[in-house]
Formats: structure tokens, C-alpha cells, sequence
């Protein structure tokens, strides 16, 4: 009796993991008309993510389709030109994890879509509200310091910095890096 | 009568309606898809004698009367001996003839006209290459070129693995990421050919179509000539509005229209998206109301694809489908 039900138990577990996520690629336009409307602090610096988001259960930040759709706008829309491979160049860098505007996604996404003083273009008129919060979650992945359950897709091409999907940054201490000798 | 041989006349009708048509390797419209299409009937004549052989001398085997074992001893071994060294002949055979047609596939020619094709998920880029650089144009999903004229493709991948496969005109290659592959083939007759992305390459791999259209070489020429020319441009107030829509909305980030401010590469060229028999690689007739449909909603004609939905209202939507159809 007992290992008939584990038997039905398992097999259940089993057919489970045949389910797939289920992708919506269509965005209903009320829907990305509200994800456009965050509500900054006063200075842009942070601020309120719009309710859909959050009812939604944060798909730009958690989901690792989004950010995989959000690591290819970075190339095609060449934030390289000016932030590198995430070590900054004409821009600043993404891997140090200080944000000039704050670590708030609302921020990340205020700087793509308006630009900001000192040569952030903005891109609200290049990008659909929906690319700039996947090109946001995708950001964000860059300069994370702790380990996320979702990350894009590897790249085919050289990266000058391990795939984000490898193991989670960490800050290394020289302690952690060089082990002291043994004392006797 | 009618009922009886209906179950057999009606799958040998399907099977033979595969023959021929604008996407059948049984129907060769080139020289390379020629010999491609002997080597299938090569092989297809050989294992049937071989099959046939087998089950005869299985059959024969099965009804024989039973004789002691001892007599048939020394026939067996000799027997054995002669299907083995037949069964390597025959491969190997089949393997030199098939080596040689295969290599035919890429070989080139100095006087080739050079076509770079590029597969992203899910479309083809087509760049038409030359030593001089005003004479380069890039199109896409469809391939124009003249007939006898040998034309050497240089395959490559934006993405993903992609396989490029015209059946009338030519093999199989695929168009792997970070690799250049060749593929030739030498068009025989005028006639428009259909391609299908081969290798399984996301969501919408079924639509990632395109087409050859072999034609003469003055019409060649004359297709080239337009090709290479910018974009026509817009006549009257609601075409003028359309361009102006399309350089000022996010569809410039991504598309290229030689003559105007949009020079995006990320998406397909629509220079001359209208005189280009498709759009979405093969999933709509090109007329402006297939294109408003596929600007008003791109998701729900092709889910997953990277064209998103751009907020447009009734009018500019008009606008912009009447400037994009006059784009000949």
C-alpha cells in the first residue's frame, strides 16, 4: 500500500517536470502603458516600481528569458560603446555595484528611458517600455553581488568576464584568494 | 471499384504531389540539385536490390526443407564470404559516388556572384558583396539571381545554428555561429524557389522562409540597379507622415531605409520591403494590409520573434503601412 503511493507520488513528480513555463510574448498595451509609468523621488535617484510590476511578480527581474531578451538589446543597441563588458570605459562600470543613481531597478530604467546628465542618452523613443525594463533586469545581473535563481543565456561570442549563468559573483578578499600557510 | 482502389490510389497521388513543385529535391532546377537528385535515385535503386535480394533469399531460406548441416557446411562459409565482400563493395561504391557529388556543392568560381547570407531566429539577411563598396546591397528572405550564373553563398549565423536548404536548387549546409560555411549552385531555369530553415532553431523555425527567384540576366541587372538605389520617396501628406513616424519612433532603432535618418541593423533592411514578394520571412504576402497587421501586432502573427509591439494609433498606423507599401 505505502509504495503504491510512492510510486503515484513520484510518477506525479515526474510528469510535473514535463510542464514548461509558459511565455507571453504578447504584452497587452494597457499592461506596458502601466509598466511605463514608474514614479520617481523628486531627484530621479530610486523610487516606486509600478504596481503591475509587482503583481506580475517582478518578470524583468526574475525571469531568465527576460533577461536573456535584455542581454542581446545591450549588444544590439551598443551599451558596450560606453560601458564595456560591464567594467565601464566612456561610462561607468556596471561590475563595481555602486550606482551613481541608486541600485533600484527604477533608477536603472529611469537612465535608460530619460538618459542622464553627462552623455546617458535616453532611449524612450528608440525602445519599447517592455525592452528597456528587460534591458534593466539585465543590468542589474551585472553589477549583483549575490547569487539570482534566474540568469541569461551564455554568450557565443568571447566575453571578457565569466557568463552570468556561472557561479554567482562574490566579492573576493585577498583572505579568500591567498590561504595562509598552515601554522605549525 | 471506386471504393476499393481509393485507398491505394490516394497515398500513391500524395506521395507523387511531393515530386515536383517550388520546394522538392525530386524537381532539379540546377546542376548541383541534379546531381543530387541522381545520387537519391542511386541509392534508392541499389538498397532496393539489395532489399529485395535479402528478403527473397530470406523467404527461400524460411520454406526450405530441412537437410543436415554438415552438407551445406562448406556452401554456407562461401556464401557468407560473398555477401560480405559485396555489402563492402557496394558501401564504399556508394560512398566515393557520394563524396563527389557532395563536394560539387561548394566548389566556386571566379566569375561567381558572391551573396552573403546571414540567419538570425527567425530571418535571412542577404548581402549582395563586390569589390567595390558602392555596388554592395543587403536585402532580406529573398534572393535574386541569374540564371546559369554560378553563385557562390557564404553562410554565417547571428544566433543560433541555422540550415539553409533551397531543394530544387541545390544540398543542405548549415549556418553555424562564430563559422563560414559555403554553399554553390549553378540555376538552370528561370522559376521563383522556396527555402526552409533546416535546422530546428526556436520557436518559429517553420516560419523562416525564403525564396530564389532565378530570372534573367537583364532582369537581374535591372533588379540589382533598383536594389542598390535609396528608398523611393514618399508622395503625398500621409506617406510624408509615415516616414516621418518611422524615424521618430523606436521602428529606426532597428530597421535601415537607405535615403532617410533610420539606420538600425538589427532588424531586416526595408529599403524595398515592398517589392519583396513576402514579409516575416515567408508568413505574409507583401500588400500594405499585411503590413499593418504585422506593425499593429507582431506577437500574435509570430510569437517570440524580436519585433516588438510599437504604440500606434488608428491614423499613424495608416500612415506608416502606406509609406512602408510604396517602398518598391
Amino acid at each position: 500500500m505505502m509504495r503504491g503511493v510512492g510510486t503515484l507520488v513520484l510518477s506525479l513528480f515526474l510528469v510535473e517536470g514535463c510542464a514548461r513555463e509558459s511565455r507571453n510574448f504578447r504584452l497587452d498595451p494597457p499592461i506596458a502603458a502601466s509598466l511605463d509609468a514608474v514614479a520617481p523621488m523628486p531627484n530621479r535617484i530610486g523610487g516606486a516600481a509600478p504596481e503591475t510590476d509587482t503583481v506580475l511578480g517582478q518578470p524583468y527581474l526574475t525571469n531568465a528569458y527576460n533577461l536573456n531578451q535584455g542581454k542581446q538589446l545591450y549588444t544590439w543597441f551598443n551599451c558596450q560603446g560606453c560601458h564595456a563588458d560591464g567594467g565601464g570605459a566612456t561610462g561607468p562600470a556596471f561590475l563595481s555595484g555602486w550606482w551613481r543613481y541608486g541600485p533600484q531597478a527604477v533608477s536603472v530604467f529611469i537612465s535608460i528611458r530619460d538618459g542622464r546628465p553627462e552623455g546617458m542618452p535616453a532611449f524612450g523613443n528608440r525602445l519599447t517600455t517592455e525592452q528597456i525594463w528587460q534591458l534593466t533586469g539585465y543590468v542589474r545581473t551585472i553589477g549583483a553581488y549575490s547569487a539570482q535563481t534566474a540568469a541569461p543565456s551564455r554568450n557565443d561570442a568571447m566575453q571578457s568576464r565569466p557568463s552570468e549563468n556561472r557561479a554567482p559573483a562574490t566579492v573576493a578578499t585577498p583572505s579568500d584568494e591567498w590561504p595562509t600557510a598552515p601554522s605549525r | 471499384m471506386a471504393n476499393r482502389t481509393l485507398p491505394l490510389t490516394l497515398p500513391i497521388a500524395l506521395l507523387c504531389s511531393g515530386c515536383t513543385g517550388w520546394q522538392s529535391v525530386l524537381d532539379p532546377h540546377a546542376i548541383q540539385a541534379s546531381r543530387l537528385e541522381q545520387l537519391i535515385w542511386l541509392f534508392v535503386a541499389v538498397c532496393g536490390v539489395v532489399w529485395v535480394t535479402v528478403t527473397v533469399v530470406l523467404v527461400m531460406a524460411l520454406l526450405r526443407r530441412k537437410t543436415p548441416y554438415s552438407h551445406t557446411d562448406t556452401r554456407m562459409t562461401r556464401i557468407v564470404r560473398a555477401a560480405v565482400i559485396a555489402t563492402v563493395v557496394i558501401i564504399t561504391g556508394l560512398a566515393i559516388v557520394s563524396f563527389y557529388a557532395t563536394r560539387g556543392l561548394s566548389s566556386s568560381d571566379a566569375t561567381a556572384l558572391e551573396i552573403r547570407v546571414r540567419g538570425y531566429q527567425w530571418w535571412w539577411e542577404v548581402t549582395y558583396l563586390d569589390a567595390r563598396a558602392d555596388q554592395v546591397f543587403i536585402t532580406a528572405n529573398e534572393i535574386h539571381v541569374p540564371v546559369g550564373r554560378t553563385v557562390s553563398l557564404q553562410l554565417a549565423a547571428a544566433d543560433v545554428i541555422h540550415s539553409f536548404w533551397v531543394p530544387n536548387l541545390t544540398g543542405k549546409q548549415d549556418l553555424i555561429p562564430g563559422r563560414d560555411n559555403t554553399l554553390s549552385f549553378t540555376p538552370r531555369e528561370i522559376g521563383v524557389y522556396r527555402g526552409q530553415c533546416a535546422e530546428f532553431c526556436g520557436l518559429q523555425h517553420a516560419h523562416m522562409a525564403l525564396l530564389v527567384v532565378v530570372e534573367s540576366a537583364g532582369a537581374f541587372e535591372h533588379w540589382r540597379q533598383g536594389q542598390l538605389a535609396p528608398a523611393a520617396t514618399p508622395r503625398g501628406g500621409e506617406q510624408e507622415t509615415g516616414k516621418h513616424l518611422f524615424e521618430s519612433k523606436a521602428c529606426a532603432s532597428c530597421h535601415n531605409i537607405q535615403g532617410g535618418t533610420a539606420s538600425g541593423t538589427v532588424g531586416p533592411d526595408l529599403t524595398h520591403v515592398a517589392s519583396r514578394r513576402y514579409i516575416a520571412s515567408g508568413l505574409l504576402e507583401t500588400n500594405r494590409g499585411s503590413i499593418a497587421a504585422w506593425v499593429a501586432d507582431p506577437q500574435t502573427l509570430k510569437p517570440g520573434n524580436n519585433m516588438p509591439r510599437v504604440a500606434l494609433d488608428a491614423s499613424e498606423l495608416n500612415a506608416l503601412s502606406a509609406y512602408l507599401a510604396a517602398l518598391q
